[in-house]
């Protein structure tokens, strides 16, 4: 499975914003073996950035144990609708991927 | 391909990579150790106080260790960072996430475990580390397979 597209959901919460981002992304350990028995290398997000109007608000550093097709939800301070989130990630072979999406 | 094209080319290759890598630190001692207290030492953590205002959501057992929902928020204030990391995992940190001016100290996020074992987060707040546990039972694990 590769790397592919995201999706991100940026709601108003009660005196914050409410986001949650899905990621499309295999996240693979290098422990597991394939059908034929070989080791399938390592591949995994390592870096998420999220920011707020342009503004990084959150800089995260992640290991292969997250989930495949990793899922996050964030909360940011205040926000109102229309304000845009962007959520980007960077992978151990240099892949990356960003979606944006407006406070709705 | 000539060789100056393939030069020209390297170089551009590695004028494109250089600011992502800048940009992008991922701490490889932390995540490479294979133990919480090398994990810790890479993080350049020493000593962690044990605070019930940190907050762990998680199921008592887990059924599937491939996806084990874990909810975390920090109640204490001026947290910078919140980092996760289970202690039986063959590489024990999981993530660190830093927040910075405009974010909450809060993250929901799914993770792999291999065995039950206790969840540890540990909350960065004034240079001062802080720290919580919750065990996680885990029925059939999620990092071989």
């Amino acid at each position: 499975m590769a790397a592919g597209p995201m999706k991100m959901r940026a709601s108003l919460g009660a005196g914050f914003t409410d986001v949650r981002v899905l990621m499309t992304h295999p996240m693979e350990t290098g422990l597991r073996k394939d059908a034929d028995g070989k080791i399938v290398p390592q591949h995994f997000i390592q870096n998420l950035t999220v920011k707020m109007n342009g503004k990084t608000v959150i800089d995260a550093q992640i290991s292969q144990a997250v989930s495949r097709n990793p899922v996050f939800s964030f909360r940011l301070k205040g926000g109102a609708k229309g304000d845009k989130i962007e959520v980007s990630w960077l992978d151990n072979h240099g892949e990356s991927a960003a979606i944006e999406a407006a406070v709705a | 391909m000539n060789p100056l094209r393939r030069t020209l080319i390297a170089a551009l290759a590695f004028a494109i990579a250089r600011p992502l890598a800048a940009l992008a630190a991922w701490n490889k001692e932390a995540f490479s150790a294979k133990t919480p207290g090398d994990a810790l030492k890479g993080l350049g953590i020493g000593n962690a106080t044990p605070s019930k205002d940190l907050q762990i959501e998680a199921p008592e057992i887990a059924e599937n260790g491939a996806v084990v929902p874990i909810e975390i928020a920090s109640a204490i204030a001026g947290t910078s960072a919140l980092i996760v990391m289970i202690e039986k995992n063959p590489f024990p940190l999981t993530a660190r996430f830093d927040f910075k001016e405009g974010a909450l100290p809060f993250v929901k996020l799914n993770v792999k475990m291999g065995e039950t074992s206790d969840v540890r987060v540990l909350a960065e707040a004034g240079g001062k580390y802080f720290t919580a546990t919750k065990e996680i039972k885990v029925t059939i694990g999620g990092c071989g397979g």
